[in-house]
């Protein structure tokens, strides 16, 4: 009882910056009424039961679920024996690769917001960018994203070599892609990372660094989420370039026996 | 009534959120790793809290659909049309500030990363002081999204490149990852993932795009964005400076 009372508290402490920086600025800098006020008030009070009845269900199973897949799935019980002595190979940990893979893939390719935007996307790209070929271009960012992070707290090769390394990727196909994608590229990385999803990464990160013998979670338990938004950057980037690609490589064939070799296509067709 | 229809149907929308990460679990647990639930966790209380998730879910994301949304959006569109610069910027901070301080992905974060200092002896080992590293980091995100959506603002203001801008955020991420103590760095990453989430992009993005229409020759969709892109860079170099800041010797 005296849980859910702390809950709440912490709740409405986390609620009053925002709900003061609106009413401040309706009722002191705009000076006009809130437009259906009941309507909002009681919008607010939904929020705020909706995100203590969340808070408290991600203490009871969002983190015991990544935690619990964690160690059952490190467990020497269940991996393959090694001799006395030997240190494990990290490909010794194929269920937790697949796993991340499992979650990160499952969890984004049904996210509504993502269906949404793909959609429009689709449309403004004037037919190059199939919607649901996007969507699996951003559920494998999420999933490879995902499963290096495993690996990586597997081995205990340093986040920033790879996060460097994302972006180095990142920059060089900012460059290169179709102008368009660029903002939905990025706006994709922050799709993925729901509410839902977040805590349960979270908690299997610093599970398995907890678990795998010379790993330390502080040092080796984060990062996970970080890389599951950067992969789909690239993968989306990615995917557009080849449609981008396939889409001048068949406009070359219809125009090559009319038009000499073609020069001058090229700018017409990226810009 | 019409209020009970839609949260029926929000609620069928959180199921199939939900419903992945039930179907995946289940999977493994029962057909690859073939064993009972380890003794110290419950059935029941694992019941409970998705049950929990899944109405306060549905709750919250129909709470924000017909409560904040709408007056936030509004606020937003009034401040991006008319008000002067000092209002606006003064806006677009508070704007990111509140709005990252509720957000429940970096609620479970910081409360995690308070446990993980904690254990490694970087914090005191009370429950307070977890509370307290928690909460400080959490404020710290948010200063860093407030002034990453007034940077937004003012690069829409003056059409600023944004790639440019995102890549200097990257060479800054980059150079102080070097001085930074290494306990602090997965954090810091990952801080900057989870400010782009339920409440944040909504509102700010509104903020975004109600600036850019407003303003003639902008295009909505692309410089709406800038302001999430900003999101995700800035909190990184925040909590890096922070790390290097209050753990600077920790390294």
């Amino acid at each position: 009882m005296n849980e859910g009372l702390v809950i709440l508290h912490t709740t409405l402490f986390d609620l009053m910056p925002i709900l003061a920086v609106i009413f401040i600025f309706q009722y002191l800098v705009i000076r006009r009424p809130i437009p259906h006020l009941k309507r909002a008030l009681l919008g607010l009070v939904l929020v705020f039961l909706g995100l203590a009845l969340f808070l408290f269900g991600l203490e009871m199973a969002l983190f015991p679920l990544g935690a619990m897949m964690a160690e059952q799935l490190t467990s020497p019980a269940f991996l393959p024996t090694v001799t006395e002595g030997l240190e494990r190979h990290w490909t010794h940990y194929y269920w937790v690769y697949l796993f991340a893979f499992a979650i990160g893939a499952s969890t984004t390719i049904a996210e509504p917001a993502l269906i949404a935007v793909s959609v429009k996307a689709g449309e403004a790209s004037g037919g190059i960018i199939d919607p649901f070929v996007l969507r699996v271009a951003v559920a494998i960012g999420m999933a490879v994203g995902i499963t290096l992070g495993s690996w990586r707290i597997i081995t205990g090769v340093p986040l920033h070599y790879m996060v460097i390394g994302a972006y180095l990727l990142v920059i060089v196909q900012t460059l290169r892609s179709p102008k368009f994608i660029i903002p939905l590229a990025f706006d994709s990385g922050g799709v993925t990372t729901s509410t839902i999803t977040v805590p349960i990464i979270a908690a299997l990160g610093l599970s398995l660094a907890t678990a795998i013998p010379g790993r330390s979670p502080v040092l080796d338990g984060f990062g996970m989420i970080a890389l599951a938004c950067l992969f789909p950057i690239i993968t989306v980037m990615a995917y557009a370039q080849i449609a981008e690609w396939r889409q001048r490589r068949i406009r070359a064939k219809k125009r090559s026996p009319s038009v000499g070799p073609g020069h001058g296509n090229g700018h017409k067709s990226s810009k | 009534m019409s209020l009970l229809q839609t949260l029926f149907k929000q609620m069928l929308s959180s199921m199939r959120d939900l419903a992945p990460v039930v179907i995946v679990f289940s999977l493994f647990q029962f057909v690859i790793i073939r064993q009972p639930l380890p003794p110290d966790v419950s059935v029941a209380d694992l019941l409970i809290g998705l049950v929990s998730v899944l109405l306060g879910l549905t709750l919250f994301v129909k709470g924000l659909e017909i409560g904040l949304f709408p007056v936030g959006e509004n606020l937003a569109h009034a401040f991006a049309r008319k008000a002067s610069l000092f209002w606006l910027i003064l806006f677009a901070f508070s704007l990111g500030f509140g709005t990252t301080i509720a957000e429940p992905a970096l609620t479970a974060v910081a409360g995690k990363a308070g446990l993980v200092m904690s254990d490694a002896a970087l914090i005191a080992p009370e429950l307070e002081a977890q509370r307290q590293f928690a909460i400080t980091l959490r404020i710290v995100v948010a200063l860093s999204v407030g002034s990453a959506v007034v940077l937004g603002v003012l690069r829409i203001l003056k059409g600023w490149p944004l790639h440019y801008l995102i890549i200097a955020g990257y060479a800054l991420v980059l150079v102080l990852t070097v001085f930074a103590p290494d306990e602090i760095i997965g954090i810091a990453y990952d801080s900057g993932g989870v400010t782009t989430s339920t409440i944040t992009v909504p509102l700010v993005a509104a903020l975004g795009v109600g600036l850019a229409s407003s303003i003639k020759g902008r295009n909505p969709m692309l410089d709406g964005f800038g302001l999430i892109a900003f999101a995700s860079v800035m909190p990184i170099i925040f909590v890096l400076a922070f790390g290097l800041i209050g753990f600077g010797g920790a390294a």
